[in-house]
């Protein structure tokens, strides 16, 4: 079978179900005993076994069934949780992401068997096993034929009981049935639809477990178990539903009044014994093999189930349905896609602008019309809005990783941190979300490499021996800022400024002149490391300034903040969109320019003199803060139009706390702009990002004005 | 550039648009072209190299357009009412206009009848040419798009 197509699926599911493991091996840890977890695990091992299964991916498949193996010892309570055992897990986890990534890029898995950890997988489970262990596990194995019987556990409600009991008054008879789909097979809930049509030309079915509901969702494992009514032999209907393609075995039996009085008896039995069992049974068959198990042998043995074994599966059950996964209702949708319509809606825009203009150009433009175009204006825009938020994916999916990072982290450089993050809900297009993940897995290493004190030296400075670190995202406006903070040394500036000297990045004379601030700029010097040792961590002097293109290229923004002695904070500031902006339009010479309205702080109107010389720069005075003024026409080459006795049109930017004034001739007006890419054959030019066509189908520069500060 | 020999089998034909610079008539290769337009208003692009004219708008699309003469060492071009801008998609650039002064037609030239032009560090334009090709209409240079269109360092 040609399962190629199902790839891109498989290597997505495949992420999210690592993603989930990592993130619950790690509460695990903090929390060993925690049934909901443990069955998480479990489930997310399942899946992923029988994806890699279905794939065709045999080395991922026997790693992950050695892993499932584990998780059901730990869920039948014959092993504990150890420590050793989560970093054995975590390994494994690794080896699976390599077994994606080999896959990803040749979709084949590769060679590697990873033999060591499946031996000490073995090895754990060697561990806690006592020869009734053993047993379990073995059943587990064959955990298949063992819920064959799982129609004897279905629950019938009164209704049902009389449908029933009325059948066989009037001779026809009742069976129970389970359906047992072959782990191959890609689309279980067609299957069980053809299943549940092959039968129902013949008989009447009567329930089903788990509901049809959860079988049309394919919210079922490989079984599911149905009571039916029908005037004919068993044999024909079993013959029946076997002759639907990819069901592995059907067995049926036929149920008697007596056996529809004994579920009932069953039931007000459990509900006697407390909603805890009553809740275990329904919740089952949601549940993989072993509480299915459990609940298949409660109605032979029912006494028993009161004795023995509940304490392990019942909690588990009992909390089932909470944890039970929400169906999200989504389309997963090819980035290419979006970025087409992306397109289509900046195109959209564009012609929305021409149209504009041309109306205005013409002069006898009725109020119709411009009524017309207010309303087009206003579509277009929730319609650009719309788009963007569909481009928007939480930074959950990247941020995620991180605690397992700072985990590992820890044990590598031995000191004791956590990391405790917020807002991981926070929004962004898509593409930035895709390239954060690495400068943010940076400024993390960094701090908890360079920012945090070991242990010992903390309790000394009377700080607690944990070190944290804090990663906090939140929206500002029509920007995202993801702040990355620790509580440990703070940059120490003397040994940046020695480091620079040494390095010649500075002269000792320069040193002396540098504010605070300008050191810690140093930092994102190309090929500047503090580091004494250079560890794998951090420290091989590739680092802060690839952290700080990388966020520029993504037209963002990094900046330090630190006090020694009590920690730094990294501020990435990333604006929400790439695609189209608000900009100010202006006017220089006879050329037209647009400042991203982002950037612009206020515009001013100042007197020719008014303007100062400071170290022969001309500066403004505005509010107690001196800021320099940049003449545009100057820096693009082009004659001003106006007179130099006139007033200056100054448009304040801000870069970081930096200022300055732009002066411009004209100011046009505010508009929505589309930004274009140069292209590559004319990137020298730094003062421009990029070119918006406007209305008229001319082509505006603009103008980035952090580089021109 | 032996690639162009490659290209160009013993026995077939190429297609070339013939085009006028100053007294010169030159020959574009037609796989290269991808359109050919009026002269738009081409925005300029401050702080890059003279032969940058800047972009222009197709389509909506932002395309650079450069200037052959001035790459070529000739005098600046004037727009005419025949001048045009040949929009060439190029595999290394990209897509970028080059401006020509006319656009006169399309040639059809035997492989056989291209003579490649002796290197001659003396004649700046023998850098840019791939060929001369012999057609009805007299000797046809033929451009060599990728060194035209090279950044000069």
């Amino acid at each position: 079978m040609d399962v190629s197509q199902y790839l891109e699926i498989f290597l997505d599911e495949t992420n999210e179900h690592l993603q989930n493991l990592n993130t619950q091996i790690l509460s695990l840890e903090q929390d060993p005993e925690n049934m909901d977890t443990i069955n998480e695990i479990f489930r997310a091992a399942h899946s992923l076994k029988g994806m890699a299964g279905t794939m065709g991916y045999k080395r991922m498949q026997t790693l992950t069934h050695d892993m499932e193996n584990v998780f059901s010892e730990v869920r039948n309570g014959n092993i504990k949780v150890k420590a050793d055992m989560i970093d054995v897990l975590f390994q494994c986890l690794d080896a699976l992401e390599e077994y994606n990534t080999n896959i990803r890029e040749s979709s084949d898995e590769g060679t590697n068997d990873n033999g060591a950890l499946i031996k000490r997988l073995n090895d754990i489970m060697g561990d806690g096993d006592t020869p009734a262990a053993q047993e379990a596990a073995s059943q587990e194995q064959a955990a298949a034929p063992a819920a064959a019987d799982g129609f004897v556990g279905i629950k019938l409600n009164e209704n049902q009981q009389s449908v029933l009991s009325e059948a066989l008054k009037q001779g026809k008879s009742v069976y129970g049935l389970t359906v047992k789909v072959q782990e191959s097979c890609i689309l279980k809930a067609a299957r069980a639809f053809l299943v549940f049509k092959a039968i129902e030309e013949t008989s009447e079915i009567i329930v089903s477990d788990p509901s049809s509901q959860d079988i049309e969702d394919e919210k079922f494992d490989l079984h599911f178990s149905l009571i039916i009514v029908s005037e004919t032999e068993l044999n024909e209907v079993v013959t029946a539903a076997k002759s639907v393609s990819e069901i592995e075995d059907v067995s049926g039996s036929v149920l008697n009044l007596d056996d529809v009085g004994a579920a009932e008896t069953e039931e007000s039995h459990a509900a006697e014994t407390g909603a805890e069992v009553e809740a275990a049974a329904p919740a089952a068959p949601a549940q993989a093999q072993q509480p299915a198990q459990t609940a298949a042998s409660a109605p032979a043995a029912p006494a028993q189930a009161e004795q023995a074994p509940a304490p392990t599966p019942a909690p588990a059950a009992k909390k089932a349905p909470a944890n039970k996964p929400v169906v999200n209702r989504t389309v997963r949708v090819d980035i290419e896609k979006l970025d087409t319509l992306m397109n289509l809606v900046s195109e959209l825009i564009i012609a929305k602008n021409s149209l504009v203009s041309a109306s205005a150009m013409s002069g006898n433009s009725s109020q119709a019309v411009n009524e017309q175009i207010e309303y087009l204006e206003s579509v277009t825009t929730s319609l650009h809005e719309s788009v963007m938020k569909v481009r928007m994916v939480p930074i959950e999916s990247t941020v995620n990783k991180f605690p397992r990072m700072v985990r590992d982290l820890q044990k590598k450089l031995g000191k004791k941190m956590e990391l405790y993050m917020s807002g991981e809900e926070t929004e962004l297009d898509r593409t930035v979300v895709d390239q954060i993940g690495d400068p943010l897995m940076h400024l993390l290493r960094n701090s908890a490499d360079h920012g945090l004190e070991s242990a010992a030296v903390r309790k000394e400075r009377g700080k607690p021996e944990v070190g944290s670190i804090f990663l906090d995202a939140y929206q500002d406006g029509n920007n995202v800022v993801i702040e990355v903070r620790d509580d440990g040394n703070g940059i120490d500036t003397k040994a940046v400024k020695n480091k620079a000297i040494e390095r010649g990045v500075i002269t000792p004379e320069q040193g002396e002149a540098m504010s605070e601030k300008e050191i810690i700029d140093l930092l994102f010097n190309a090929g500047f490391s503090t580091a004494k040792v250079v560890s794998d961590v951090s420290g091989r002097g590739v680092g802060l300034d690839v952290v700080k293109s990388m966020i520029e290229s993504l037209s963002g923004e990094v900046e330090v903040k630190s006090r020694l002695g009590e920690g730094s904070t990294w501020t990435i500031r990333l604006p929400l969109t790439l695609a189209i902006i608000q900009a100010l339009m202006v006017e220089i010479g006879d050329e037209k320019y647009a400042i991203a309205l982002g950037s612009i702080q206020t515009i001013e109107d100042i007197l020719p003199s008014d303007v100062n010389l400071v170290q022969a720069k001309e500066v403004i005075q505005l509010r107690d803060l001196v800021i320099p003024l940049i003449r545009l026409n100057e820096i693009l080459d082009i004659p001003s139009k106006k007179d130099p006795e006139e007033n200056l049109v100054v448009v304040v930017v801000k870069k970081g706390d930096k200022l300055a004034g732009l002066v411009v001739d004209e100011l046009i007006g505010q508009q929505e702009i589309v930004i274009k890419s140069l292209g590559k054959y004319i990137s020298k030019c730094k003062i421009i990002s990029g070119a918006t066509v406007l209305g008229d189908g001319e082509v505006a520069l603009i103008l980035d004005a952090n580089s021109l500060i | 550039m032996n690639e162009v020999e490659e290209l160009r089998p013993v026995g077939e034909t190429t297609q070339f648009i013939v085009i006028k610079l100053g007294d010169e008539q030159y020959g574009i290769d037609i796989k290269y072209i991808d359109n050919i337009v009026r002269m738009p208003h081409i925005t300029r692009v401050p702080k890059v190299d003279n032969y940058l004219k800047g972009v222009i708008n197709l389509r909506g699309e932002v395309i650079p357009v450069m200037s052959i003469r001035i790459k070529m060492g000739l005098e600046n071009d004037v727009e005419t009412k025949s001048s045009r801008i040949i929009i060439l998609k190029l595999e290394q650039q990209g897509t970028i206009g080059v401006i020509v002064d006319e656009v006169r037609e399309v040639v059809t030239l035997e492989n056989d009848r291209i003579e490649k032009v002796a290197y001659d560090s003396k004649d700046e334009k023998s850098n840019f040419l791939c060929g001369v090709g012999k057609s009805d209409g007299g000797l046809i240079s033929l451009l060599d798009l990728n060194a035209v269109v090279l950044e000069s360092v």
